[in-house]
């Protein structure tokens, strides 16, 4: 089928300002959003910039807008767009460097900022072996654990568009991890963390996040459960 | 000039064996890590199936189990000396992963969970046995995951998205290495006492392949641009079951479910190749199968793909005619639900990439490009060998899939390459950084940059007569015809001269982007040009070995000659030229046998 492809395009070594290259094309409607991204590059123009590896949603490179809503461009394909005109542009919230690429930075920023590893100084077993936990502990925190740090879903947020120093979606996400991981220690920690100006309370259930999220993870019920557990001072 | 940093160690490489080998040498050395990616976006957090290491915690097994397995796995070319090891240290290299927060499935009484995996055996009944440590469907995402977790609490020092474009040897010595910063396009010369690559595989040189773009086999492209042989290069794993054109793995455990694989013409055709075990044979003889049944006419639309049909009716009238039972011993029934429970990730993909649903239709599937058993060659402490007599290159080391100890062989057991990274990144690291606590920095060439200077002037003055897609497309088109699952001399030699003459033509290309900032024309220009060195090395070492073993398989030559070819291949580039050697394998307690599961 033939396609309208609209690209953003920014050059910062030449341009003064951000426009769109349009190009046509003949696709399957199976084709990736990626491969026509990589079309581009192989047919029309090889100097377009974007991230991208895995090609099949598992390593969260390449989390763009597409006709408006985030999506990773491998995860996505022509047929569920329903639309012969795709307008591809970069993350919104974050700056732009360079067409499809932006600045990452503040996001892993604020990923690092809840302590996403395990904090445990409890004495390892005796026996050397590993620290019992059972399947039900383990399933408390499973739906979190699947998160690839693509950032869709903290750049679909009007709150961190309003202000980047919101921890956002995603860091939230990455503390419920650890949060309610029964082998952790420094729920107390991160709650604190979580509960100041720039934490959970800046959520207003948009639900954009839980939509955008290629992983299919309750981000809201998650944040729901931290918020819980800051007011209730509770983990259960 | 390019900026100048100085570390003990630098790792080149952000994945499970670069993390690992991080967190292990920062604990007495100075140490960064160098990646193109993001370390989180690392190839490792693809691995789905599991962790391989004798815990015991579902039933009885044993170290020497694991080792005898991948051995003969390994259709008797890896070394037994590192296989040993790494199965002994296996165990510990779990626990340490749990240890760190890693969250694995657990058993009834709170411990990892274990499932059994192909080739993994109860040595003394010949059953499977449940060896593999796994993490839901995601243990390679857990891993890097919780390895980069910890970087963070270690704060480790990161370089992202530097891409590695150089390696300094000075007095036969590592010195450092030379990285492009892709947000400015700014060189770094990084001065080391010892660096380590990790910078896994090179499958994208096969048009169908379940690697990421990024498996563009730089560590290996750069080491032997420096005079590094590469060993076992003629040794790649294809997976039977990769999605049509897209090569997204579909895991064997479809086919354990009862999955069955058919022709153009309805036949289900593994009964001619492997009338025993038909569909649940081993990795390579399906490949093979798929390959000839191709090459007879007898794929889907002349198009080189076969039907993976798993749905309940399939499954339950084949399941009848091979007499297929429960352990209760009733018959092996199946329904829908159960089949998605059991693969629900691999539906996930049929539905997103083919609107399959696969307990409604077939899969197409064909194989795919998937693993290298062949590296940098190092010791079991990862420092890099480079000859035959072992002899040790001061400084420089390998770990993960971009290194061959060798502990896979000919052919790698699934679940074992998990174990490889976490356990030689581990020693990788330790031992860089008592090297470097030992070692005074070698000084530095008096023009560092001076390759990758040539190399981006090189790429700006072509004459763009030739395109980088074009010369690419070609390539991947080219292996994975003549250098793929099936070879012969003729095929070999075909495959030498076509990428003789890619090389040619790659000289002519030009990059169009004159910017400095993400320049990513040039860093795939450039990684264009490393897998056409590694298809070179592969042709040409697999055109020397005349027998077949493991992943290598010659229609010229179908058997494994044990007389003449029990021996790792050594490949030096020189320019157009590559040299080769041989060392032996090492062989300590298990003598060479038929290979029959
Ligand atoms: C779909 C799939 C499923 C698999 N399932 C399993 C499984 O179940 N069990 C199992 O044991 N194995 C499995 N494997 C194999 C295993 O996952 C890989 O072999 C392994 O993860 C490789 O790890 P690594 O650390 O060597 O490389 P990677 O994790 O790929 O890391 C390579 C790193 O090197 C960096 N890099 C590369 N080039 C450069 C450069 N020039 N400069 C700077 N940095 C560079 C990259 O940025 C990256 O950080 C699977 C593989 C695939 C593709
Ligand atoms: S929660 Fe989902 S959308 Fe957000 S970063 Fe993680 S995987 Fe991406
Ligand atoms: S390229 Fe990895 S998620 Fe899309």
């Amino acid at each position: 089928m033939e396609i309208k492809l609209r690209v953003f395009r920014f050059n910062p070594e030449k341009d003064a300002k951000p426009h769109f290259d349009t190009f046509i094309m003949d696709v399957d409607p199976n084709d990736r959003v990626l491969d026509l991204l990589e079309y581009v590059k192989a047919d029309f123009d090889s100097t377009l910039a974007l991230r991208r590896s895995c090609a099949h949603g598992v390593c969260g490179s390449d989390a763009m807008r597409i006709n408006g809503r985030n999506y990773l461009a491998c995860k996505v394909l022509v047929k569920n767009l329903k639309s012969d005109t795709i307008t591809v542009e970069p993350l919104l919230g974050l700056r732009v460097i360079k067409d499809l690429i932006v600045d990452m930075g503040p996001f892993f920023e604020n990923f690092r900022s809840v302590l996403p590893y395990l904090i445990n100084d409890d004495p390892l077993p005796a026996d050397g072996r590993e620290r019992l936990q059972s399947p039900e502990q383990r399933e408390r925190f499973e739906d979190t654990t699947k998160c690839i740090l693509c950032a869709a879903c903290t750049t679909s947020c009007p709150s961190f568009w309003a202000d980047e120093r919101y921890v956002g979606p995603a860091a939230i996400v990455n503390a419920h991890r650890f949060i309610f991981d029964s082998r952790d220690t420094a729920a107390a920690k991160r709650l604190e963390i979580l509960n100041q100006q720039i934490g959970v309370w800046r959520c207003r259930t948009a639900f954009n996040c839980t939509e955008a999220c290629p992983r299919d993870i309750h981000i809201t019920t998650a944040i729901a459960e931290v918020k819980k557990a800051i007011n209730t001072g509770k983990l259960d | 000039m390019a900026n100048i940093h100085q570390f003990d160690v630098i790792v080149v490489g952000g994945g499970g064996a670069g993390l690992m080998a991080a967190l292990n040498a920062s604990k007495t050395a100075r140490t960064a890590v160098i990646s193109k990616l993001y370390p989180v976006r690392s190839h490792t957090g693809a691995a789905q199936g599991g962790i391989g290491a004798a815990l015991g915690n579902i039933e009885e097994d044993s170290p020497d189990w694991h080792t005898f397995d991948t051995v003969k796995g390994s259709d008797y070319l890896g070394d037994q000396d590192a296989i040993e090891f790494m199965c002994h240290e296996a165990v510990q290299a779990v626990l340490d992963l749990e240890h760190m927060g890693l969250p694995f499935t657990r058993t009834a009484d709170g411990r990892i969970a274990q499932r059994p995996f192909g080739g993994h055996t109860n040595n003394v009944t010949g059953k499977p046995v449940r060896r593999s440590c796994y993490a839901a469907d995601r243990t390679g995402h857990m891993i890097l995951q919780t390895l980069y977790q910890q970087c963070i609490k270690n704060n480790t020092l990161f370089y992202d998205e530097f891409q590695v474009m150089d390696l300094l040897l000075v007095d036969g010595k590592a010195a450092g290495v030379v990285a492009v910063e892709l947000a400015t396009g700014e060189l770094h010369v990084f001065h080391a006492k010892a660096v380590i690559f990790a910078t896994g595989g090179h499958g994208r040189i096969w048009e169908i392949t379940s690697n990421a773009y990024a498996y563009t086999g730089d560590g290996c492209a750069i080491t032997a641009r420096r005079g590094i042989p590469l060993e076992d290069m003629e040794f790649f794993q294809f997976h039977p079951t990769g999605i049509f054109k897209l090569g997204i793995l579909i895991t064997e455990a479809v086919r354990g479910e009862g999955g069955i694989l058919f022709n153009a013409k309805g036949e289900r055709f593994m009964e001619k190749y492997a009338p025993r075990i038909k569909d649940l044979a081993s990795r390579d003889v399906i490949s093979r199968a798929m390959y000839l049944e191709t090459r007879a006419g007898n794929d889907v639309n002349g198009q080189r793909f076969f039907y993976l049909d798993v749905t309940p009716e399939t499954v339950n009238k084949y399941a009848d005619l091979d007499g297929r039972t429960r352990p209760d011993g009733t018959p092996y029934h199946v329904t829908a639900a159960e089949i998605m429970s059991k693969i629900p990730d691999i539906a996930d993909f049929c539905l997103t990439y083919l609107g399959v649903d696969p307990t409604r239709q077939p899969i197409p599937v064909q194989p795919t490009a998937h693993y290298a058993m062949g590296g940098i060659p190092t010791d079991k402490y990862g420092r890099v060998v480079v000859d035959e007599k072992n002899t040790v290159l001061p400084g420089l080391y390998a770990a993960g899939e971009v290194a061959c100890v060798s502990v896979h062989g000919a052919n790698r057991l699934g679940t074992n390459s998990l174990v490889d990274l976490v356990v030689f990144g581990k020693h990788a690291g330790l031992d860089a950084a008592a090297y470097a606590n030992g070692a005074d920095f070698t000084p530095l060439p008096a023009n560092p940059t001076e390759l990758v200077d040539e190399t981006i002037a090189r790429f700006q003055n072509g004459s763009g007569k030739e395109r980088v897609a074009k010369i690419g497309s070609e390539l991947r088109a080219e292996m994975f015809d003549n250098v793929g699952v099936f070879r012969t001399q003729e095929s070999l030699e075909h495959a030498v001269e076509k990428v003789k003459e890619l090389r040619e033509r790659y000289l002519q290309v030009k990059v169009t982007d004159s910017g400095k900032i993400f320049n990513m024309e040039m860093m795939q220009t450039w990684e264009l040009g490393n897998m056409l060195d590694l298809a070179l090395v592969t042709a040409v070492s697999a055109l020397a070995r005349t027998e077949s073993r493991g992943g290598h398989a010659r229609d010229d030559f179908p058997a494994r000659d044990d007389v003449n070819w029990l021996k790792h291949t050594l490949a030096w580039m020189n320019g157009d030229q590559v040299t080769l050697g041989y060392k032996p394998v090492v062989i300590t307690k298990y003598m060479p046998k038929e290979r029959t599961y």
